[in-house]
């Protein structure tokens, strides 16, 4: 099981823990990381609203270095996972647009054929690794926890572009990781939005987004809430104290990674998972999980 | 086949107005639509049941609501295939507009937004003799945005609207769009202007509701990306979206990876009330070790930047 792999920005920038607790995940489970070193960034959506032919060059250029390492392409976030899937589909639908950007590619030694599958990290782990394996793997089942799921926009919708006919059960994919570590999905609006991409536009408007998921998660009886988006995990906390302001709700909900979450079940210490770098102390969810009785 | 349906219901003259749930079942064809069964409790099970419908044919929007918890044209809806989904289909009224009765919204709401982008064209002067001429390739990237039948599915799941009534919203900006591109039109530029202005289209959030739901492929976010490249492309930056996406853009083909706090500062601009805004948070971020202190000279570049600094100058060349 290896891959290369597309770390994005985020993860190497406001969210090292992210970057710390995939790569502590990865190796606890065997799975093998050839870090995309001098991938460019997807251009998040942003690039595309410059310029959309540049972005599909960019992400072009992404998916031949993939190539080049013979192996199946991971990422680690929504949004990454959203663009990817979204110029994929345009430079596949138009052979005559992607031999063009090819020719731009050329100078450097690269050339995309139009085959690569980007992947998240999530649909990796449930279709290449298996829930079962994860299952057998689990050291602390996490009884008694209720976390609640944040998918992100861009892993969402739209479910034609993201595979979901192949692979219908993509919406489920975190309710069924949550239950596979032991603990319970708390059934939420967590397919909205967490209201990051215009936290610079209109911050009201975002913050009262990001409040409103956090304070109906916490309503519904969550201990904490889990998203493989580093974006989302950017509004959702650390703006959590400003977006418990706008929407005049007392919030307190811990937000994990997606990898924090596994790893917590599978028994790694809480320092490999950097869940010290959190603007919400994940201290309460830490405290009820070393309370657990290992498997 | 039977199907159990469970629909809200809401009626303005009940002594008590407040919306409720009934449960139904009907035995309807295997092929039935949701409006099948729904026009079947009305004419056989109870006939209070408000639906609005017209062409049974996804032609002319009326029948949409919220199905299974997604805004869909109950015409065009298999009732086999919600059933598949949830054992009980969920009937609701679509979103962000008033409900009048049971599955009917006011949709006054949707047309105010709609003329609000003034859906008409303001035609290039002089006006010629006889038609227009408009070259095919011109017009064929509108035929999208014109294939709307406003049935207001897109501002039913719209997250921005949920939050913020100003908003201008997807179907609007799509019909905006229409306008904006049409050579015939010769208010470009004051539409892009205003288009980029406040509940323009830097309030959409890129969640992608609008796309997934429209029953026409209109995908009205794409539209609003389009407006913002044309409104920017038109010089219409001075504001937080733009300058958003034009730090973007630089820090990108400079170091081929993001710099955070530069992208925030660059963003918000020389706005001092908008930085004490955002003071607390990026204390909160360095406090928490999250805030990369590597920014602008110091940013780290990916190895081998000057790849991608020179595929931003192919692209750009080649157009």
């Amino acid at each position: 099981m290896k891959y290369a792999f597309f770390p994005g920005c985020v993860s190497r920038g406001a969210c090292p823990e992210l970057m710390q607790s995939l790569t502590a995940v990865a190796d606890h489970i065997g799975m093998e990381l050839e870090l995309m070193e001098t991938a460019s960034c997807t251009g998040a959506g942003v690039i595309s609203e410059r310029n959309r032919k540049l972005a599909d060059a960019l992400n072009a250029r992404n998916f031949a270095l993939a190539e080049q390492t013979g192996l199946p392409l991971m990422n680690i976030c929504s949004t990454c996972q959203g663009v990817m899937s979204g110029v994929n589909e345009r430079l596949k639908a138009q052979p005559a647009y992607l031999a063009e950007i090819n020719e731009m590619l050329a100078d450097e030694g690269l050339s995309y054929s139009g085959k690569a599958e980007p992947r998240n990290f999530m649909w990796v782990l449930v279709e290449d690794f298996g829930l079962d394996n994860l299952r057998s793997m689990v050291k602390r089942p996490l009884g008694e926890l209720n976390v609640a799921p944040f998918y992100g926009c861009y892993i969402s919708r739209p479910t034609d572009v993201l595979g979901y006919q192949d692979f219908p059960e993509r919406g489920r994919y975190l309710e069924m990781i949550i239950e596979a570590c032991g603990a319970t999905p708390v059934d939420y609006s967590g397919k909205k939005c967490c209201g990051f991409p215009i936290i610079t536009m209109n911050r009201t408007n975002s913050l009262t987004m990001a409040g409103n998921h956090v304070g109906e998660a916490q309503e519904k009886g969550a201990d904490f809430m889990v998203t493989p988006c580093p974006l989302c995990h950017l509004n959702l906390d650390a703006q959590q104290p400003d977006a418990a302001r706008v929407v005049s709700t007392p919030l307190n909900l811990p937000i994990l990674h997606l990898s924090q979450l596994i790893g917590m079940a599978l028994g790694i210490d809480d320092k490999d998972l950097g869940l010290n770098r959190h603007v919400v102390s994940t201290n309460p969810v830490r405290e009820r999980v070393h309370a657990l009785p290992m498997a | 086949m039977q199907f159990k349906l469970n629909v809200r219901r809401y009626d303005p003259e009940a002594e008590n107005p407040a919306p409720y749930w009934r449960a139904y079942e009907v035995d309807v064809p295997e092929n039935a639509s949701v409006l099948d069964c729904l026009i079947h409790v009305r004419e056989y099970v109870d006939g209070t049941l408000a639906v609005r419908c017209s062409c049974r044919s996804a032609i002319c929007g009326s029948c949409m609501m919220r199905v299974n918890g997604q805004a869909r044209l109950a015409c065009i809806t298999k009732a086999k295939d919600m059933q598949e989904l949830d054992e009980v289909i969920t009937v609701e009224p679509g979103g962000n507009m008033p409900v009048l009765k049971d599955l009917i919204v006011d949709m006054d709401v949707f047309w105010n937004k709609i003329r609000q982008v003034k859906p008409w064209l303001e035609p290039v002067q002089p006006v010629p003799e006889r038609e227009y001429l408009v070259p095919n390739e011109t017009i064929l990237d509108l035929t999208v945005a014109m294939n709307c039948i406003m049935c207001g599915a897109c501002v039913s799941d719209c997250t921005s609207l949920e939050v913020d009534k100003n908003f201008i919203g997807p179907a609007a900006l799509a019909k905006a769009y229409r306008f904006v591109d049409d050579p015939r039109d010769e208010d470009r530029q004051e539409r892009l202007e205003e288009l980029s202005g406040d509940g323009g289209v830097y309030d959409c959030t890129h969640c992608f509701f609008c796309v997934e739901v429209c029953p026409k492929g209109v995908a009205p976010m794409e539209r609003i990306v389009d407006i913002r490249e044309r409104a920017q492309g038109a010089g219409v930056t001075n504001n937080a979206g733009a300058r958003h996406a034009v730090a973007f853009e630089d820090i990108i083909r400079d170091s081929g990876i993001l710099d955070e706090p530069m992208l925030l500062l660059r963003s918000i601009g020389m706005n001092p009330a908008e930085q004490v805004k955002n003071l607390p948070g990026g204390i909160r971020l360095l406090r928490a070790g999250k805030l990369p202190l590597a920014s602008g000279p110091f940013h780290h570049k990916i190895p081998g930047h000057g790849n991608v600094k020179r595929l931003f100058e192919k692209v750009e060349t080649s157009q």
